[in-house]
């Protein structure tokens, strides 16, 4: 096992963790947040504003390091451009996040619970991921063809 | 506001923020799970063992605190299976075209101060909002 997969491993434990002391991996509870006509739960506000200010804090300190511990360089993305596919794709998660309660870190955090949703849940998402990626290519394969 | 838990709110997102930076200080990556998972579906020489491994991570850390016996909720079984299915497309393919989630833009975007992230979470967000909203009472037979 290479150096990153254990940093790795250990980096998705401490945040696994992390999802299920915050209840994120408890889709009733992500609903009970997203759901303001019901009995409205502000908890997941708290969760994303600690998230958020820990790891604001925590990347900067990091990023002004020379190079991560284990890796050459750091990879974070720069572009800053807002387009279509970037709206596009966040609404259509926000529905998907809407019907269900799971987002994908939770969902697969809680296929550790063995539950059957939460199998199928991962099993339509990875099928989602893959038609993304598949329609992506057919457009791709279609505009070289008309470019001849 | 009777199921509001505050302290095991922030307690757990700290945590989720300290998973986020141990991965850019060790690895030098940013802990979007989408573009982890999403990663994984086409195999790269040298970049699929460590995406692996950290769900590997998230699947174990949430087992462990379970079977510490700390786990404050009973594990909801037996959604729907139409919005169920219909979810997990929606997620699996909406993350991958907008190049992220809840982690990757809402957490690690933002915390970046990043625009792109930024527009995303306001609009997964209202998206999330609305549709939870709308359409929730419909499952629950509320």
């Amino acid at each position: 096992m290479r150096m990153t997969s254990l940093a790795a491993l250990l980096s998705g434990a401490v945040f696994g963790v992390g999802l299920s002391v915050a209840q994120m991996t408890n889709p009733a509870k992500v609903l009970a947040f997203l759901d303001v006509g019901g009995a409205w739960d502000p908890s997941l506000a708290l969760v994303m504003l600690a998230a958020l200010t820990v790891s604001a804090l925590g990347l900067r300190l990091v990023g002004g390091r020379p190079a991560p511990l284990l890796a050459p360089t750091f990879s974070a993305p720069s572009r800053r451009d807002i387009d279509g596919r970037l709206i596009g794709g966040a609404a259509l998660f926000g529905i998907g996040w809407g019907l269900a309660g799971y987002c994908p870190g939770p969902a697969l955090a809680a296929l550790a619970f063995g539950t059957r949703e939460a199998l199928v849940f991962v099993a339509a998402m990875a099928a989602g991921m893959w038609a993304q990626g598949a329609l992506d290519r057919w457009i791709g394969a279609r505009r070289e063809a008309a470019m001849g | 506001m009777e199921h509001f838990t505050p302290w095991s709110a922030l307690a757990g997102g700290a945590l989720i923020g300290a998973g986020a930076t141990l991965l850019y200080w060790l690895n030098g990556r940013i802990a979007g799970v989408s573009g982890i998972c999403g990663g994984l579906l086409t195999w790269a020489r040298g970049d699929t063992a460590w995406r692996a491994w950290f769900v590997v991570g998230l699947v174990l850390g949430t087992g462990l605190y379970a079977a510490s016996g700390a786990l404050a909720f009973e594990p909801r079984d037996g959604w729907p299976l139409a919005p169920l299915l219909a979810a997990g497309f929606l997620v699996g393919f909406g993350t991958r075209l907008g190049s992220g989630c809840t982690s990757g833009h809402g957490v690690c975007g933002l915390a970046r101060g990043s625009r792109r992230s930024l527009a995303a979470t306001v609009t997964f967000m209202a998206a999330g909002v609305l549709t939870a909203t709308l359409l929730t009472p419909l499952w629950v037979g509320g």
